[in-house]
């Protein structure tokens, strides 16, 4: 449905997004995760039409953005960040009017309109004026806006930045409904939000592609590893934290210690194993025939925010170890 | 086409919808008003006189109220077309609407005729207040009616020239303000060039004197109805549309 290649948009001085490839089949959901700055919104705008790709090529629908932009647009919703709304108008006439301006035929307008109005609940201020509306009706009339065409592909750049919790959980139940229809591509920088509604994660930073898998992919591949929150305690006195460290580095599968707290004579470390590693048995031993009391030991799962941050972080100072492979499904 | 009448439709809601046009169309009928009140009652004055006197002159209505009302017409519009052209695409760029446009299947110039279209029909409006004052010496007195016809397709000319350029400055920004103040300064400057070359001569002079936007229109408001002025201005008007395709053309790859 969407396949990008090499995709690189140049502005005077910055480089926003740099050889991005990817393809999104028919009917997915996929998440666009990356933090602010780092080209989510100019991908997207490449795919609408709105801004024309310095290089590489775009295909929506089977058509391309810079060939056949009149046919993309036909087949693409679009909810930009700020909802594309006119104050002055009122919501019924203000989805007539995008109604008319997606090229929907005249006898269908009504129609749909009433469609999309029950759709995205916003039944109850469908003669308000927009300037008078609230963030979250503004946010849902703004979605309403996109779907009015029943478009193949639905762009949705940071559809609940700014709704409060009962609103984003509404918005995200509404973009689930509409994910058989159509297939959505939503922006996000928050991380939650992917793991809820997407079934595919492209992760961006510095307008590079850094990852791209299913979110369940993504997450066991670093839970492939294990992670342990460590508690240890001298008998009598205080134990040598650099001791300590040390003697927890030589444990085999070990691949990270770091402390993490040192007080009343108790150190918390947090370890990470290498990749397949069991190590919380032989680490306990260690602890304690070094003549140590092991007061705590607790498996640490890894969240998607911790894979997004090694991610990211990774790729900003190229440690080699963690670069991800960009696997395609 | 269609879609260039939704968009002119959409201007037109949003001018009306808004103060703005309401507050145009009365600025615009106080100030007629008041030239049309003063030029009347110095008409009477005069003709009252030269009755007096036993003169035989001629008055004419048409050379003596009307020419010079319009004229002034001409000028106030100059003050006008800022404030209308100014929120034409600024507006649309600071509230984020543009993208909505621009990610519709509309092509460019459709949402530039569209928009061009709304403002010069708001125009209209507010032209159209001096047609009351004008509807008096029409039922009062027999002017002609030919060179009004033809002044009035002047001003809608000379008003398309300056909302084209309006439209294509309001491209060029985000803030309204700034797209009024500039449009403003263009159209005095297009104004002052005649006064520039007032009392010149030669290739230069005529050609600065040529751009004018003024000059053109003192023929239409003889009643002239000269190819050439009408010419000119058509061929500003298609001018200023195509440069603000360009532009926003640019906006797309400049962002």
């Amino acid at each position: 449905m969407i396949k990008v290649e090499g995709l690189t948009k140049r502005y005077a001085r910055t480089l926003a997004v740099d050889n991005i490839s990817f393809e999104v089949e028919k009917g997915q959901i996929v998440g666009f995760l990356g933090p602010n700055g780092a080209g989510k919104t100019t991908t997207m705008r490449v795919l609408t039409c709105f801004l024309p790709p310095t290089s590489g090529t775009a295909n929506v629908a089977g058509y391309d953005v810079l060939e056949n932009p009149l046919e993309v647009k036909k087949r693409i919703g679009y909810l930009p960040e700020t909802p594309p709304l006119y104050p002055e108008m009122e919501v019924l006439e203000y989805l007539h009017f995008v109604g008319k301006l997606k090229g929907i035929a005249k006898s269908d307008i009504s129609r749909r309109v009433d469609e999309v109005i029950e759709r995205c609940a916003v039944t109850e201020v469908r003669t308000k004026l927009i300037g008078k509306l609230s963030k979250g009706y503004r946010q849902r009339v703004g979605l309403a806006q996109a779907i009015i065409h029943n478009p193949d592909v639905l762009v949705l750049d940071e559809p609940t930045a700014g709704l409060d919790p009962k609103q984003i959980i509404e918005t995200r139940e509404l973009i689930k409904a509409l994910a058989g229809d159509h297939t959505i591509i939503l922006s996000t920088h928050i991380l939650s939000e992917v793991e809820h509604s997407c079934e595919r994660v492209i992760i961006i930073s510095q307008g590079r592609l850094v990852a791209i898998d299913s979110v369940a992919n993504l997450t066991n591949r670093l839970r492939g590893a294990e992670a342990v929150s460590l508690e240890v305690e001298a008998a009598a006195g205080h134990p040598d934290p650099t001791e300590v460290q040390h003697r927890l580095e030589q444990v085999s599968g070990v691949s990270r210690v770091v402390m993490k707290d040192s007080k009343d004579g108790r150190l918390t470390f947090a370890i990470e194993s290498l990749q397949g590693r069991h190590i919380r048995a032989d680490l306990a031993r260690t602890v304690v025939n070094s003549g140590w009391n092991l007061s705590e030991m607790r498996a640490v799962g890894l969240s998607l925010e911790d894979i997004f941050l090694q991610l990211t972080t990774a790729e900003q100072t190229n440690q080699p170890e963690a670069q991800p492979e960009g696997g395609k499904q | 086409m269609k879609n260039v009448l939704l968009i002119c439709q959409k201007e037109l809601k949003g001018y009306f919808a808004s103060p703005i046009a309401y507050l145009l169309m009365a600025f615009f009928g106080l100030i007629f008003g008041f030239g049309f009140y003063t030029a009347t009652r110095d008409y009477y004055r005069f003709s009252f006189q030269a009755q007096m006197m036993g003169q035989q002159q001629t008055m004419n209505i048409n050379e003596q109220i009307i020419r010079p009302l319009l004229q002034f017409a001409a000028t106030i519009a100059l003050f006008l077309v800022p404030m209308i052209t100014m929120r034409l695409f600024a507006e649309e760029k600071r509230s984020g609407t543009i993208e909505l446009l621009l990610t519709s299947p509309v092509k460019d110039i459709e949402i530039i005729l569209g928009k061009w279209f709304g403002a010069m029909l708001l125009y209209m409006c507010v032209l159209g207040m001096s047609v009351i004052n004008l509807g008096l010496l029409f039922a009062w007195g027999k002017p002609d009616l030919k060179p009004v016809l033809v002044a009035y397709l002047g001003l809608l000319l000379q008003g398309g020239v300056l909302l084209a350029v309006g439209e294509f400055i309001s491209t060029t920004t985000k803030n309204q303000i700034i797209a009024g103040g500039v449009t403003f300064f263009v159209c005095l400057m297009l104004w002052l060039l005649s006064w520039f070359t007032a009392f010149d001569s030669g290739a230069s002079a005529s050609v600065v004197n040529y751009l004018s936007i003024v000059t053109h229109f003192e023929n239409f408001n003889r009643g002239v109805l000269d190819l050439k002025d009408a010419i000119f201005y058509l061929s500003m008007i298609f001018f200023s549309l195509f440069i603000t395709a360009r532009a926003m053309e640019s906006l797309r790859w400049r962002a």
